[in-house]
């Protein structure tokens, strides 16, 4: 009991990692207003960045700064990758939401099932 | 008590807590409105959580870039789309059983992973002590972040560069392109000129994006 109590705290970053993408993964599959689906997948991308930065993480460490007055830093490798995909991921959504609103104007609707009925090469 | 967490990790545990809070509210909020504002509540608690775990230049990004200049595109979107979502009309059966089972897959994985937070795990011992051993020989800048992201790590920023450059030239041609005109005869045009200004300023946010992208990496 106290050992799964204790796999559990200690993985629990992981724990929450995990709900996060799979509530991502759940809002694009299951949600059929384009703009959801595009708050979805950053979801997704934002779980990821904790997936790296969990890892990295040493308690009682402190931030990658050098300080003559500390020794235990956090690996900045991953905040170094993590930057990338902040910046990566903004841009995915931007290019998304532009996309969406193309769509708008063409269907007169973000709602996925209303354009596949507008959709005439779909009849 | 041994398994008792620090101080530390229990601010991170609680902080995640109510990360996962705010994830339910945006599965379950269907006004648009409130889930982009729930986003941007979502992208602040974990600029807060990435400060917990000592990754300060990634927090400043995503309370930057995340929080704001997500939000403002977002909220530019609704504003040319409206911001109702409808009710749901399909089924959420499979979709909650596809990620339940890609759930139990992941935290299978997971079993094998080190503990958090401990020192010796294998992501320690490679490239990471060598990055921290340089800056103690002022071999590089103080900031270790901005040393590897400079000195070892350019391309990755040169790629992201070009990443960014592709993605604001498409949200140009998408929101100003030259189909427009064929659309604007078809569709009402009192709804196409009064879209003109925001689309504008949808693809400006989008340019801030990139160049406040640029700045914070």
């Amino acid at each position: 009991m106290m050992d799964a109590l204790q796999q559990f705290s200690a993985h629990y970053n992981y724990y929450i990692t995990i709900f996060l993408m799979i509530s991502g993964l759940f809002i694009v599959i299951a949600r059929g207003n384009l703009i959801k689906k595009l708050i979805g997948l950053s979801l997704f991308q934002t779980s990821v960045y904790l997936l790296y930065l969990t890892p990295a993480k040493i308690v009682g460490g402190t931030a990658p700064i050098y300080d003559k007055n500390f020794t235990v830093y956090a690996n900045p490798l991953p905040h170094v990758l993590m930057l990338t995909a902040i910046v990566v991921g903004v841009a995915t959504l931007a290019l998304g939401l532009a996309l969406v609103v193309r769509i708008k104007e063409a269907y007169g609707t973000v709602e996925e099932d209303e354009i596949f009925t507008k959709d005439p090469e779909s009849e | 008590m041994t398994e008792a967490p620090n101080a530390e990790t229990f601010v991170i545990s609680l902080l995640l807590t109510l990360l996962a809070g705010i994830t339910l509210a945006i599965i379950r909020q269907r006004n648009m409105f409130g889930v982009v504002i729930l986003s941007g509540i979502y992208s602040f608690l974990m600029a807060s959580i990435m400060i917990a775990l000592d990754a300060v230049d990634v927090a400043m990004t995503e309370a930057s870039v995340g929080a704001g200049i997500s939000t403002v595109i977002l909220l530019a979107t609704l504003y040319l789309t409206g911001s109702m979502e409808y009710p749901q009309r399909r089924s959420v059966i499979i979709p909650l059983c596809l990620s339940l089972a890609v759930g139990a897959i992941l935290i299978w994985g997971t079993s094998g992973l080190p503990k958090f937070g401990v020192a010796d795990a294998p992501i320690h011992k490679h490239v990471g002590p060598t990055y921290i051993q340089y800056s103690k020989d002022h071999k590089m800048p103080p900031n270790m972040v901005t040393a590897v992201l400079a000195d070892f790590r350019g391309y990755d920023t040169l790629g992201e560069t070009a990443v960014v450059f592709t993605a604001g030239i498409g949200v140009l041609l998408l929101l100003q392109g030259g189909w427009r005109v064929s659309s604007a005869g078809r569709k009402r045009d009192d709804e196409d000129d009064e879209n003109e200004p925001s689309a504008r300023s949808a693809s400006d946010a989008a340019n801030g994006g990139t160049s406040a992208g640029g700045t914070s990496a």
